[in-house]
Order: structure tokens, then sequence, then C-alpha cells
């Protein structure tokens, strides 16, 4: 009887189930050995990803390979310019960078009034209430940088608002509360923003992404911006983002040299421009995910080959338990590799039966800790998930290393003579 | 039906070597049912292992139903086992975990025979051994002398040309022995090839020859006037 044949046949499949069911304790034992392995290392990886969803999640209104970038003030000496010069970014700066820099993927102009950038807050009259909001000019392009979510019925900024120079607003969360009756719709609303008249056409959704967003900010065409404070071409700040697959710091670099060579400064001044790359610390973020990914997968992979060993060893056992077994069974006529086949037949049954219990057990574990969590929307774990991919390598793994171990006290098995074997007392 | 010429064995223990048969000759006819007495140490249980394929002599010539069994490896003695012969111990040797029947069943499993008709066959034989009733007791459940039937009516399921017994006595009271015995000589009058391997002379003196052996070499060989148990 050849190996492969023996595996399909039900007569030896009885036979093993019969010596696996008549030593309950030995295969328990047996079992949870590599039932925790298995345990182990779905709860890790799929932990793990938890972690890594989690972390994808809180960033996932934010463009993971984007920067801020804004002007300060030189640090040297340049071209005939004195040190303490502030240049400042103009809106022909976008064509330039675009065209010297083909990893730019998106880049926005943005001014804003009544935060960091200075300036006074714009003051927001509705009625006889009001208020004094920071206010930002924007495209509509921003919103591929960071996604901006518009509650029901409203919309961002769009084009035809630029073109036109329309006087729309989208407003915050708080502002609407602030200056509209709690249960008013203010879409299609007016509101008084430093004396001109705007029509509100969205509240936005707020999600921090920075820690200098507000649920109070309020939101205008970018060209309606320019007209109402005066700006001319100037810009407080780019929102770049860079192709997903473009070196951050790279393009981070080479923006500021450019722009450092648009604005006269000297291409070693440090301080003339600011930044702030979200991507850098994107890549750091994911760069701690993926290691605990990895490091779940050397310690789960470790723990099934524990418990791999673990069977060896109680198999080894049972081996020598059995010998007299053995003996009687090849002076019955089992030839070596029937008996070969039994043993290591025992051994992968059961590192499959553990396996397979093992990873139901921490399916249920997984799903009581995404259900513990759901609630938790500032801890970053969403969606703990183990690949199909990987749990079948590790159960392969398991068949694989279950065979080889259980090779050993199959060898061992028949490496007894029948005679000593039946000596045995 | 066995024919055995020159048969030496010798153990190696440590430097020197135990010479334990020293040049056995002995043929047995189909139908004999012979004791092979000795002392402890006269060789006889080596003579069965080396009878039964468990043990490989060193010298000589084996024939078993005109077949020479020589050089056999492993697998190939597991089949001759499997087909020619079939064994009864001293400690009876049952599997602890598997009930009467399906120790009986065992050596049929190994012949390649379904469950059903393997079911069907140990049954029978177990009635033969007057253990029908007793088929789904564990050993454990079972009396000396049953497990011994039991072991006797595996040995038979599988129809082997010889049956050899190694003091199937040896852990039993003079009662079951009797009974142990009379089913032996049942069988045998059935026309079974049996050798016992004993070394209680009243035992000896239910069989219908007696072979004995003292210090690895045939003493004496002489048939006797059968003792029959009813």
């Amino acid at each position: 009887m050849n190996s492969l044949k023996m595996f399909f046949d039900i007569e030896v499949w009885k036979e093993i189930f019969g010596s696996i069911k008549k030593n309950k304790i030995r295969t328990i034992i047996t079992i949870i050995g590599v039932l925790w392995g298995i345990f182990i290392y779905v709860v890790l990886s799929g932990s793990a990803k938890g972690l890594d969803n989690g972390f994808e999640r809180q960033f996932r209104n934010v463009a993971m390979n984007s920067m801020f970038v804004w002007a300060e003030a030189t640090s040297i000496p340049y071209d005939g310019f004195k040190i303490g010069r502030f240049p400042q970014l103009k809106l022909q700066d976008v064509e330039i960078l675009k065209k010297r820099i083909p990893e730019i993927k998106y880049i926005v102009p943005r001014n804003a009034r009544g935060n960091f950038s200075g300036g006074s807050p714009a003051n927001i009259v509705r009625g006889n209430k009001y208020g004094d909001y920071a206010i930002f000019g924007d495209y509509p392009e921003f919103t591929k940088i960071s996604t901006q979510n518009i509650y029901d019925g409203g919309r961002f900024i769009n084009e035809e608002d630029i073109k036109g120079n329309r006087k729309v607003c989208v407003i915050g969360e708080r502002t609407q509360s602030d200056l509209f009756e709690p249960n008013e719709d203010p879409i299609g609303k007016y509101v008084r923003i430093d004396n001109v008249f705007f029509k509100v056409i969205g509240v936005l959704v707020f999600r921090q992404g920075s820690p200098f967003d507000s649920d109070s900010d309020v939101f205008i065409p970018f060209t309606t911006y320019r007209n109402l404070y005066n700006t001319g071409d100037s810009v407080d700040w780019f929102n770049i983002a860079a192709y997903e697959n473009a070196n951050v710091l790279k393009v981070e670099k080479d923006i500021k040299q450019t722009l450092k060579f648009i604005h006269r400064v000297s291409p070693l001044d440090k301080k003339a421009f600011g930044s702030f790359n979200l991507g850098e610390i994107f890549n750091r973020i994911i760069g701690f995910a993926r290691g605990m990914t990895f490091l779940s997968l050397i310690v789960g992979i470790a723990t099934i080959i524990a418990g791999i060993i673990g069977i060896g060893n109680i198999l080894l056992i049972s081996v020598k338990e059995r010998t007299k077994e053995l003996g009687v069974r090849r002076a019955l006529g089992a030839t070596p590799n029937e008996i070969r086949n039994q043993i290591l037949l025992e051994s992968v049954f059961l590192t499959i039966i553990a396996g397979i219990i093992g990873i139901i057990l921490a399916s249920f574990v997984l799903a009581g800790i995404n259900l513990a969590t759901e609630e938790l929307k500032d801890f970053p774990y969403t969606n703990p998930t183990v690949p199909i991919k990987y749990i079948s390598l590790a159960l392969f793994l398991m068949v694989t290393l279950g065979t080889i171990i259980g090779l050993i006290p199959a060898q061992r098995a028949i490496s007894i003579k029948p005679i000593d074997a039946l000596r045995e007392e | 039906m066995i024919q055995i010429k020159n048969l030496h064995k010798s153990y190696k223990m440590g430097s020197s070597s135990l010479h334990v048969l020293k040049g056995i000759n002995f043929s047995v006819k189909e139908g004999e049912l012979v004791a092979i007495m000795g002392s402890s140490g006269s060789g006889k249980s080596t003579l069965l292992n080396i009878l039964g394929m468990l043990d490989i002599a060193n010298e000589g010539s084996y024939f078993l139903d005109d077949i020479e069994i020589k050089n056999l490896d492993e697998t190939r003695a597991a089949k001759y086992r499997n087909q020619f012969l079939g064994f009864v111990f001293q400690s009876f040797n049952l599997i602890n975990y598997k009930n009467a029947v399906e120790n009986v069943a065992l050596p049929l499993y190994y012949r390649g025979i379904n469950r059903k008709e393997r079911q069907l066959q140990a049954l029978n034989f177990l009635e033969k051994v007057g253990l029908k009733e007793w088929s789904k007791h564990l050993p454990s459940e079972l009396s000396g002398g049953q497990k011994q039937r039991v072991a006797i009516a595996r040995a038979l399921v599988s129809e082997p040309k010889v049956l050899l017994a190694d003091e199937p006595t040896g852990a039993l009271d003079s009662k079951t022995s009797h009974e142990v015995m009379s089913i032996i000589q049942k069988i045998n009058n059935e026309g079974k090839t049996i050798l016992v391997v004993t070394h209680e002379k009243e035992i000896a003196a239910m069989c219908k020859r007696v072979v004995t052996l003292k210090d690895g070499i045939i003493v004496e060989d002489k048939k006797i006037k059968q003792i029959l148990l009813k």
C-alpha cells in the first residue's frame, strides 16, 4: 500500500481515529500545543492588521504622501538681499513647481486668516448672532489631498465658484450651531462675512486632520478670498501631494530648492521655507505597523514550531508507550511502511485538527476584540483580519512540519525490531 | 510443513557472544501438535521466534510449506507472518484500547480485507473460542483465560498454516490453562499445525509430540500418547 493510496483509505483513517480516540488525554495535550501556536499566530497577526487598518482609517482623509510648504524668513543674505527677508509664495509658483517636479500629483495654494497665518479672523454675522472664525480661501482640488466630508445636502467649493468669484461658503459644525437654530437647515441661507453676504453651500463634517483644524473653520473660494481680502497673487502655503510611488522626502527637498530658486533665496538657506511632511510621518507609522505584522509573524511561527515540536515529542513518548502494541501489530502482519504511515498520519491529522480549532478560536477572539473596540473612535484598531493567504501558509507550514516531525517517532517506531518490541514489558 | 536444518543462532553480548542455538535439525508435518520443552535459557523461545520470522538465524535453512525463508526484509517478513503464521503469546499482547472483536480482526486489516468482512470473520472465530458474547469487551474487562482465548482467535482468524504459541498458559492458573489447551487441541484436531513452547510437563503431555531442548540442541524428540482434554 503506498502512502498516497493510504491517505484516501477509509480503513486507515478508522484505525487512526481508533488510536486517537482511545488515547484521549494524549490527544488533547498534543492538540493544545499546536492549537496554542496557531491561536497566537492568528490573534497577533490579526491584531497587527487591525492596528494597520486603524492607522489607515485615522489617516484616510489625508493623502498619505502629502505635505505643507510655507515661507519663513531667510537666514542667509543672497543675491543682493539682506538676511531676514520674508519671501512671499505666489500663485505663479504652482506652474513652475508642477513643471520642474513631475512627482507632484496635486498642488493646491491656500490662504487663511484668523489662525496660525495671522490676520484677524472673519467676523460672521447672521441676524443677531455673530462670531469670529478662521477663514480659508480654497480651490476644489484641496479635497483631492484632504478629503472634506460635507453633510448631506451640501457641497464643497467647485470650479464654477472659483471662476465666478462666487460668494459662497462652507461652514464648520460649530459655526452652524453658533449661527443657526438647532433644527434649521443652513444650506442656501445667507451669512455676512466681514460685511459681505455669502450663501452657505455646505457644512463640513469635522475631522481632526492637523492640529490647526477647528470645527468652526469657514471656507470660501480662493478667488473670492483674494477679492475680499485683497491678497493678489499671494499664497500663504501650498498643500502638495506626490504620486504614490514617489519618495516624499526627495519631493519635499526638490520643492524647497525650486522655491528658493524662484524667490531668489540662497540654495543653502535652511530656514527660508518651512514644511510639514505628512508622508514621512505616515511612513513611520506604517513602518511601525509593518514591524508589528512582522513581529507577529515571527512570534506566531515560532509558537507554531514549538507546538509542532511538542507534537513530535508527545508522539515520541507515545511510540515508546506503544512499542509493544506496534510489535504486536507487526507480528500480525503490519509492514514497517504501514506502521510509519500510521504514526505520520496521526501526527498530520492532529496538527490539522489543532490548527483548525486554533484558527476558529482565534477568529472568535478577534471578532470579540473588534466588537469591543468598535466604539472607540480614537483607538487605531479597525477590522482585525488575517488574509486567507497567511492562514493557508500557516496551515501548510504546520502540515509540512508536522510530517517532518512525525517522521522522527515514525522512524523510531519501525527501527525497533518486532522481537524486541514484543519482549518489552 | 516445517523443515529446519543446522540452525544456529548467537547473540552478541558486548565483546562476547552467546551461542543459543547450536545446530537444530527439526521438521514438523502438517497437523502435528508439537510441544517444545526446555528450561529457561535452553533456546526454545529463540527457536520459536526464528520459526515466527521475528528473528533471523545466523546459519542454516528454514523451509515453511516448501518456501525457503531467507534474506527477508521487514516488509516481506510482515507479509509472510500475516499469511502463514498465527501467534499466541504468554502475555496475550492484546491491544488494550481495542475490544475483543477489533483485536481479532486486526490481522485481516493488514491483509486489506474490508471492515464488514473483518467483523464477520472475527466474530466467527470468537464464537469458536466461546467468546461471542464478549466481543464488545475491552481486554481489561476479560479474565486471563478469556484474553488468551481472544488471542487464539486472533491468531487463527487469518487462517495461518502454523500456529505458534509461546508459553500460552504461562500466565494462567491450571484451570484456565486446561481451557486454553483444550481449545488448542480442538483446533489441532481440525487439522491445524501447532507448535507450543512450554516448560510445563503437564502442558507438554497434552501435545502429540514433545521436542526437548537443552543448551541449544535437541536432546529428545518423541511422539507421545496425548492426554486429551474434554
